[in-house]
């Protein structure tokens, strides 16, 4: 079966038991003790030591904000629909995308990252071997070596829990399904329903993440959010660098074919307009050039 | 748990959080319900999903008010004028549910005529004793009440937790007078009104913060999701109980549901939410001085623990479950005392301990700093050297001990004070002068042992052990038993009369394992209670009596282990929407209290969408949803013969079966310290006078002021002018033991610090990550600024008032360490159940940069 997350944020309470229960279940790292001061988010990001990150989004709507009316300007009015406050905070659950186009996977030359029978990407610890190239190439930032070990690690989409027959530890641990493990296709049907629910509910700005129509080809973790995806740290354009490949070797074949044109044609119309010529009075000239 | 005990019989919350779903509105006040109780909350946002209208009110935004419609800032510290300007809302609009409350609640009985209200003088009920600084109750009784016949001395025995019952002092007329029209100017409908009507939505403006459009769309949207075919429920927390009004805040939410017919129905009630696991527990098989197992009360010195007769006098009632007080009092003393417990020797009540004075954790505590006759301390499952109110004095309280045993799974700050503690860094406390002698013990964690747990909807869940505890770690119960068994052993060779008790105690339990660990099967056998005569399990507390043939732990339990193996609180079999089949729910398994008022007065459900509880006709019964918190075969218009006791003697249309009228007591005539209905009054620390009354503080509190527990000057100390509240978060536990030690969870919430307003940031020069200090007449602590959006000013009495918000975690010990939010805050006794003031404090807040 292939597989996937659904994490909606409309049901996201920022209890973070997803990060803990991750972290348990994998043997994850403490990623240090850290005061932040941006929220209640002190674990910062993915990375390599986090594999479930849930961002505190804090959002004001003030003044001429055409945003949900808030409530220091109500007027006695019946409630708008959740989450109208003029203050927001949002939470949301960030994980690894395991896109259908995965740059690390594609850039990986050990062959320690896979693709799982679950449709995941997979690292092998035991293959990896540090280069990093797979850090450089995710188009959301997730892959993260980690300095003492200096192997790559991200989330694992819980294989072996997966391979057990059980959900992802992540998912089973969030208290109010704002992240759901099942089947891929019917996740995505549930996500496109959600949002209808949602703005049937007067939350006009529900949308559903899943870039399918970009290199990366669509995730198997699609979200559901309020407002642009960059409000939640997700590009809404993500790219596999390697889409750039073919632009990038025939640029360079064009590049080198020129250079290879031009040293022949030098060549070519050296002998062509003046076939007697001695090199040496050649470097003469250049010599004196520089003198001047 | 009076203010709901009182209010409708039992001190337990009414609901079940899985009947949250059933909810049209959800008001949580006085709790960060998806921050503290994140799983419970998965009801909430189910009921949100569904089409409630979710409402906060709370001074900061939290995780709770990010899920809601609607949050609403308050001052800490104002909620009953909030709750009281709602309960005024539906008085003066009509909203009452009539054909609930005339029924089903005390609204039409009629009251003394000696009663005068805080409108007549100015902010005191009649009965105001000021020297003794405590009221009498009588002039609050019912009309026609007369005092109750007793041989004990006239010491009155009010509040308390033991008193969740809402016993009486006074013995109130068979049918008490009423006049169902509500217009009798001396029923409580009509003093109710008049009580109110000062709990404007300009007085919320005025002394809350919040304003008055503000205020009304809150009213409109819970009136409105109330009625016949609609419910609301309130949820409350800690932010609702540690103040100095906490009780009487959770009677105006009692009076505001009573008054919308929220009581006993499917989506309503007040859902206490409980600080930790099995904290309604630790109420029920009590940890507190002054009760005893199912809210019995504990024999007081003096006032009524002469003799077993005349105990039970003074805590027996006429009509309703409490007319059984014998049966369940001397069925508990068979279960202590055994063979030894017989008729001649009053079942060997002269055995119990009596209460002789303040043994509340500040009684003593003060006690043990002044250094007068507490020698040893055991500490288990708490640490207040972090936890406790003024932190500082109760560290160096402990200085005083000349022993001290702490058992927990982590060598926690209590049982370092006098090693690491603030006050041996500033040398206050040199370790070299403490004379206590300190005795470590390790603790199993949950996982390693085996036992119950009672949750916040009086849910009772098994647990099993999934590993041995490592080392030297033991269970509690095997610490208590062999503890016990070595004093019995020392008992039995000290003949003293004063071990009479001790060597009288049964304490067979059964132990297995190298470590002998107790069967704690045994003990929840013990507490459902046997048939001395064959030893066989009893069913319920309906079998028990009161001629020593039974005996049981706690009454209230009883059922848990009906038969032997069948272990009720182990059952894993939900079905139907109220998860019968899992775990026990006391009483009798009952999901939703007083649901009988589910059912109108003839029996039929209110409404098909809201039904839960009816009467079958043709089967002659009560059936339902739920298991009926009623006499099953009580018609619903039995009509009591006169002169008929216990069950019997209440109506087919009274639900509230604890109660003597079987009525919800929207008017308490007995029972609380300080009154029979609600009045604001200001925190005992507060940056403003009292607007409502003249009245600053509530009067029969105790704010324990001596030199080591001083208090600002109140109202609106210049010295310091913001409000402080203390809360927990998601990521850490209380007193953080269990989770600053864990550096999966310390990562999360790596370091302490306070909520400031943009505003208050812009006022004292602080940016968000400075380090600012916090100052109160008890202490000072240096902490972390997190300024947020989510902290709003509030204009209260045309003043600017800044709140600051402290999570109170942190220690000296652990992954992460911190300030102690609680040396901030006073011990001080709420009067009812000598519960701190800690939500709602005043402060001081400035830059804090190192001095050199």
């Amino acid at each position: 079966m292939v597989t996937a997350f659904l994490t909606d944020t409309t049901l996201c309470i920022g209890c973070k038991a997803c990060e803990v229960a991750c972290k348990e279940w994998n043997q994850v790292p403490s990623d240090g003790c850290t005061f932040t001061g941006f929220s209640y988010d002190n674990t910062a990001g993915l990375g390599h030591s986090t594999w479930r990150h849930v961002k505190f989004v804090e959002r004001m709507f003030d003044g001429a904000s055409a945003e949900p009316a808030g409530l220091s300007r109500a007027s006695g009015s019946e409630p708008r629909g959740y989450r109208s406050n003029a203050f927001r905070w949002d939470f949301s659950s960030d994980v690894c995308k395991h896109c259908e186009h995965a740059g690390c996977l594609e850039a990986c030359p050990t062959g320690s990252i896979v693709r799982t029978e679950f449709g995941g990407v997979y690292i092998q610890p035991d293959v990896c071997n540090g280069c990093g190239y797979c850090v450089v190439t995710c188009p959301f930032g997730v892959v993260d070596r980690r300095p003492d070990d200096g192997r790559a690690f991200k989330c694992t989409f819980c294989y072996d829990r997966q391979k057990a027959g059980l959900q992802p530890a992540c998912a089973t641990a969030c208290p109010t399904e704002s992240i759901v493990f099942g089947e891929i296709d019917e996740l995505r049907v549930r996500a496109y329903a959600r949002i209808e629910e949602l703005r049937a509910r007067g939350i006009e700005d529900a949308v559903v993440y899943d870039p399918q129509d970009t290199s990366v080809g669509g995730t198997h973790a699609i979200f559901v959010l309020r407002g642009r995806p960059e409000e939640y740290n997700l590009p809404s354009k993500p790219e596999v660098p390697t889409v750039h490949l073919r632009d990038g070797w025939t640029g360079a074949a064009v590049g080198a074919g020129l250079i290879l044109f031009g040293t022949l044609a030098a060549f070519i119309g050296t002998s062509l307009t003046n076939p007697g010529t001695n090199p040496g009075n050649s470097s003469r000239a250049l010599r004196a050039s520089r003198e001047r | 748990m009076p203010g709901l005990g009182t209010s409708f019989g039992r001190g337990g919350a009414t609901t079940a959080q899985q009947d949250l779903v059933n909810a049209d509105a959800i008001l949580i006040m006085g709790s960060s319900m998806a921050e503290n109780h994140p799983v419970g909350f998965r009801w909430v946002i189910k009921a949100r999903e569904r089409g409630a209208t979710i409402i906060h009110v709370d001074p900061r935004f939290s995780r709770t008010s990010a899920m809601a419609d609607l949050w609403v800032p308050l001052r800490a510290g104002s909620d009953i004028v909030f709750l009281g300007a709602l309960v005024n809302y539906v008085l003066t609009n009509d909203l009452a549910f009539r054909d609930y409350i005339v029924p089903f609640t005390n609204a039409a009985t009629i009251i003394s005529e000696d009663f005068r209200d805080t409108e007549d003088l100015d902010g005191l009920f009649s009965g105001w004793d000021a020297e003794n600084k405590q009221y009498s109750t009588e002039s609050w009784a019912y009309e026609g009440s007369k005092p109750k016949a007793s041989g004990e001395s006239a010491e009155h025995d009010r509040g308390g937790h033991a008193k969740e019952r809402g016993g009486s002092s006074m013995e109130m007329p068979e049918t008490p007078p009423s006049d169902p029209t509500l217009q009798h100017p001396r029923s409580v409908y009509q003093i109710l009104t008049r009580h109110f009507a000062r709990y404007t939505p300009a007085m919320v403006e005025d002394v809350c913060g919040v304003q008055r459009d503000t205020f009304l769309q809150v009213a409109d949207a819970y009136c409105r999701a109330s009625g016949p075919d609609k419910t609301g429920t309130i949820c409350y927390a800690l932010g609702w109980t540690q103040h100095s009004t906490g009780v009487q805040t959770i009677r105006t939410a009692a009076i505001l549901q009573l008054l919308l017919g929220n009581i006993g129905r499917p989506g309503g009630g007040i859902l206490a939410l409980r600080g930790h696991a099995s904290i309604q527990g630790s109420t029920d098989i009590p940890t507190l001085y002054d009760v005893l197992p199912g809210y019995l009360a504990m024999p007081k010195h003096g006032a009524d623990a002469g003799s077993l007769h005349s105990y039970i006098d003074k805590h027996r009632l006429p009509r309703g479950w409490w007319a059984h007080y014998d049966r369940y009092i001397v069925s508990l003393l068979k279960a202590w005392y055994g063979d030894a417990a017989q008729p001649h020797n009053d079942f060997g009540f002269g055995w119990m301990p009596r209460i002789t004075g303040d043994h509340s954790h500040f009684g003593y505590w003060l006690d043990m700093a002044d250094a007068r006759t507490v020698e040893g301390l055991f500490v288990m499952g708490q640490n207040p050297a972090v936890g406790g109110a003024n932190a500082g004095l109760e560290r160096r309280a402990l200085g005083n001990l000349k022993w001290l045993v702490v058992r927990d799974m982590v060598e926690t700050e209590t049982a370092t004070f006098w090693l690491d503690s603030p006050e041996v860094a500033r040398g206050e406390l040199p370790p070299e002068t403490v004379g206590t002698e300190v005795f470590f013990f390790p603790a199993a964690g949950q996982a390693e042992k085996e036992g119950c747990f009672t949750n916040t909807q009086r849910l009772l869940q098994w647990h099993q052990k999934a590993v041995d505890p490592p080392g030297d770690a033991r269970s509690e119960a095997w610490f208590v038993y062999h503890l016990g068994r070595r004093l019995k052993e020392r008992a039995a060779r000290d003949t003293s009369p004063r071990n009479a008790g001790l060597r009288a105690l049964t304490w067979d339990y059964g132990t297995s394992g190298p470590h002998h660990e107790p069967d704690v099967e045994q003990v929840l056998q013990e507490i459902n209670g046997r048939s001395l005569a064959d030893r066989s399990q009893l069913p319920g507390f309906h079998a028990l009596a009161n001629d020593g043939s039974t005996a049981c732990g706690c009454w209230i339990y009883s059922g848990v282990y009906p038969s032997p193996g069948r272990n009720r609180a182990n059952e894993r079999d939900p079905h139907g929407p109220y998860g019968h089949g899992w775990g026990f729910s006391w009483p009798a398994d009952r999901r939703i209290l007083y649901n009988r008022a589910s059912a109108r007065p003839d029996g039929r459900p209110w409404s098909e969408r809201k039904k839960l509880v009816w009467w079958d006709e043709t089967m002659r019964e009560w059936t339902g949803l739920d298991t009926p918190d009623f006499g099953r075969t009580k018609a619903p218009d039995y009509v009591p013969p006169p002169g008929s006791t216990g069950d019997e003697g209440l109506r087919g249309d009274a639900p509230f079966i604890m109660h003597p009228d079987g009525m919800g007591w929207i008017w308490v005539p007995d029972g609380l310290k300080d009154g029979p209905l609600p009045a604001h009054y200001e925190p005992l620390e507060s940056p403003v006078a009292n607007a409502v009354y003249r009245q600053q503080t509530n009067p029969a509190a105790d704010p324990k002021r001596r030199s080591d527990n001083p208090y600002a000057d109140s109202p609106g100390d210049p010295r310091y002018p913001c409000v402080l509240t203390t809360y927990r978060l998601t990521e850490h536990h209380t007193a953080g033991g269990m989770t600053r030690t864990l550096s999966h969870l310390a990562e999360l919430q790596p370091e302490s610090f306070c909520e400031i307003s943009p505003e208050l940031a812009t006022t004292i020069d602080v940016r968000n990550g400075d380090q600012v200090e916090l100052t109160t007449p008890r202490g000072s602590i240096v902490t972390r600024a997190l300024v947020t959006g989510r902290i709003r000013p509030l204009v209260v009495q045309g003043k600017t008032i800044h709140q600051v918000g402290l999570p109170w975690h942190w220690g000296y010990r652990g992954l992460t360490t911190g300030p102690v939010a609680n040396d901030l805050v006073a011990i001080s006794e709420e009067p009812n159940v000598k519960i701190m003031e800690a939500k709602a404090l005043v402060c001081r807040i400035d830059r804090w940069s190192p001095r050199s």
